[in-house]
Formats: C-alpha cells, sequence, structure tokens
C-alpha cells in the first residue's frame, strides 16, 4: 500500500471546487489518498473487535447446539 | 439433522465478524452482543434453510441486519430515535468504544444514515463484494456502490479531509517533520 505519497502531489483546489456544487447533486469523487485513509481508519476499527476472537458465551451457545432442534435450553 | 462439525466450524468463524458489524451498527456493544446472540439463534434454529456451499458469514450477517433493522424500527416507534439522538447517546458512553483513538471515526460514521453505514461497512470492512453486500441489503449493486460512495464523501467531510495533506494535526505535523522542517 502507497499511503505516504510526498503531499505536493495532491490537487487540493478539485475537493474545494466540487464541494460547492447542489447538495443533491451526485457525491464529488474522493481521491484516492481520502479513500485510503478513510478505508483504513474503518478497518482499523473493525479489527480492534476482531482481534478480541470469539468471546466464550458465544463458542458456548455454538457448542452447545446440537443440530436435531435440540435448543440452547435457557 | 446433526449439526455438521464443518457448519460449526464456520458459524464460529463468523463471529468475531458478525460481532464487529454489530458493533458498527448499533454502536454499543451490550447491545450488539445481545443482537449477535439473537441472531446465532435463529440462525442455529433455522441451519437446516444454510445451503452447504454458499457463504456463511454472509447468511449470519442477512439475518443480523434484517433483525436489527426489525428491532431499530420497534425502538423508533417507541421514542422517536432518530440518527441525531444516536449520535448524542454514542457520545455519552465513550468506555464502551475500547481505544480513544476511534473515537471520532466511530462518532462521524455515527452521523451517517443506517443505509449508508452498513453499506460502507460490509464493503469497507468486512470484505464482501459489491454483489454480496447486495444481496445482504436486498438492494441492487448500483444502490449499495453509491450508499458508499456517499458514505464516503460525508465521512471526509465530518472529519474534514480534503486530501491527505490534510487529515489532521498529527498528520500534518508529521508531514511538515518529513518535510525538511524549514
Amino acid at each position: 500500500m502507497n499511503e505516504r505519497k510526498p503531499v505536493g502531489q495532491q490537487k487540493p483546489m478539485e475537493a474545494s471546487t466540487q464541494r460547492n456544487k447542489k447538495p443533491h447533486a451526485k457525491p464529488a469523487k474522493l481521491g484516492r489518498e481520502v479513500q485510503a485513509r478513510l478505508g483504513q481508519q474503518l478497518r482499523a476499527m473493525y479489527d480492534e473487535v476482531l482481534n478480541q476472537g470469539v468471546p466464550e458465551r458465544f463458542a458456548e451457545l455454538v457448542n452447545r447446539i446440537d443440530g436435531n432442534g435440540n435448543k440452547d435450553k435457557h | 439433522m446433526p449439526m455438521d462439525e464443518s457448519v460449526r466450524k464456520a458459524v464460529l468463524s463468523a463471529v468475531p465478524s458478525l460481532r464487529a458489524f454489530a458493533i458498527s451498527l448499533c454502536g454499543n456493544v451490550d447491545r450488539a452482543d445481545d443482537l449477535v446472540q439473537e441472531t446465532l439463534l435463529r440462525a442455529l434454529a433455522n441451519i437446516d434453510s444454510f445451503q452447504p456451499g454458499t457463504n456463511m458469514a454472509a447468511w449470519l450477517f442477512t439475518i443480523l441486519r434484517n433483525h436489527f433493522r426489525s428491532e431499530y424500527r420497534k425502538r423508533r416507534r417507541e421514542v422517536e430515535d432518530s440518527e441525531g439522538r444516536y449520535a448524542d447517546k454514542l457520545k455519552s458512553q465513550p468506555e464502551q468504544h475500547g481505544r480513544v483513538e476511534f473515537r471520532e471515526f466511530r462518532e462521524a460514521l455515527a452521523q451517517l444514515p443506517q443505509d449508508q453505514r452498513e453499506a460502507l461497512i460490509l464493503v469497507g470492512a468486512s470484505g464482501f463484494s459489491y454483489e454480496e453486500a447486495a444481496n445482504i441489503c436486498g438492494c441492487a449493486i448500483g444502490t449499495i456502490k453509491s450508499r458508499v460512495n456517499r458514505a464516503r464523501t460525508r465521512l471526509a467531510e465530518l472529519l474534514s479531509i480534503d486530501g491527505a495533506n490534510d487529515f489532521g494535526p498529527d498528520e500534518q505535523t508529521r508531514a511538515v517533520l518529513a518535510g525538511g522542517g524549514e
């Protein structure tokens, strides 16, 4: 991933001109750099939960059920 | 029919992602875990309707999403719980969300319309294709694409990101330092 491109290559005008359009116009196209940043934050937040693995209560729940409609008893 | 061991494993391995999706949807860990529990009970009671060879995670996500939607509608009728109220609630319980560094991001995420939030999470974090996300949400692929685009644009606005060089004070400081610091 190429997250750290030199900042000088950005085109800041593009974003600000597009934002002045009508509010219901098609959303302005975000730069790759911005999309990458958002994606990174989103996944970091999500991964924090993923890294917690399977909590005991869910492992028990899934393991207790044997099929045959033998569902959780409590 | 007894539950196949491979099916059980598939369910278990989908649990972490299911939780992450639920937490992102409702912004509250306790409620999210209740949602996951209810989803698992429903799924396991109806495991015969799961088609072997298809994507277990997508199947579970669909159940969770539908359940969340119906619960949300019910609650909304009870107390006009708008997106704004939801965002306020989120602000009042920051300690539930673990590390502080995601707080600003979570708050911005909470301000998105629900359709956009779920589309963005499914595609941008859960790793589903646009087609899978469309199946989970019961809509057209084009609709998912448009929701994801709108979600990104709105998030960038809320977080004041106009470009990589404008991402936040830390990033700016770092850029200045890296640039030779005149």
